[in-house]
């Protein structure tokens, strides 16, 4: 399957991208879901800003999946990033990886999110109940 | 010889500047490293660059018609 990638500005259907990499040939699924939470570092927060640079960031998103599709033989993506205000416990982010076995399954999935946090064009604004910042994801990471 | 380009802004460099896009014109042969450093010169915030919507050094040259974006430190997922 042509990997699925989606960056929306609606909630996320997690059940809808684990049904699109639903394979008889896979034994597992790994579905992961990034909600955002309620604190920061003792402030509270309110909800979430995201936004992206589109035109980037859709393709960056579908070389991750093509490649973690290519180092994983087997293995089926599905990933989307929602963008614009995201409520505190909704989802952000949801990767669905359907695999042969679940080695490659869990190691796919772990690629996908660390590789996502470094390399995709996207910016995310943290809303206090007291202000606000940008929050960039610590250097470092994988991929 | 000048060359104009849009800049999109993005994250914190869309506060910083207070709008979305802008058009610029700048002599043939600025890099985007300097294009950079002429339009945010104070915020001290490290960058990417993209153009087109490509990843690219800071050291190519601004074209005409480019669109140019400096890619603050990202924070998706």
């Amino acid at each position: 399957m042509a990997p699925v990638v989606q960056l929306v500005g609606t909630p996320l259907d997690a059940a809808a991208l684990e049904r699109a990499v639903a394979d008889p040939g896979c034994g597992c699924t790994i579905l992961f879901v990034g909600t955002t939470r309620d604190t920061f570092e003792g402030r509270r927060v309110v909800r979430l800003e995201y936004e992206a640079y589109a035109a980037m960031a859709v393709p960056v998103l579908r070389e991750l999946a093509d490649e973690a599709a290519s180092r994983w033989p087997g293995v089926r993506v599905a990933l989307a990033h929602r963008i614009g205000v995201v409520p505190v416990g909704e989802a952000s982010v949801v990767i669905a990886v359907a695999a042969p076995h679940r080695e490659a399954g869990y190691e796919a999935s772990r690629f996908l999110i660390d590789a996502l946090k470094a390399r995709a064009p996207i910016w995310k604004k943290e809303i206090y109940d007291d202000g606000s910042a940008w929050k960039a994801n610590p250097p470092g990471e994988p991929g | 010889m000048d060359v104009t380009a849009t800049v999109l802004w993005f994250g914190p460099l869309r506060d910083h500047r207070g709008r979305a896009t802008e058009r610029v014109t700048v002599p043939e042969g600025t890099t985007l490293r300097a294009l950079y450093a002429q339009l945010v010169p104070d915020l001290g915030l490290p960058v990417a660059f993209a153009r087109n919507a490509h990843a690219v050094s800071g050291d190519e040259a601004v074209a005409d018609g480019d669109e140019v974006v400096f890619l603050p430190p990202v924070g998706g997922g």
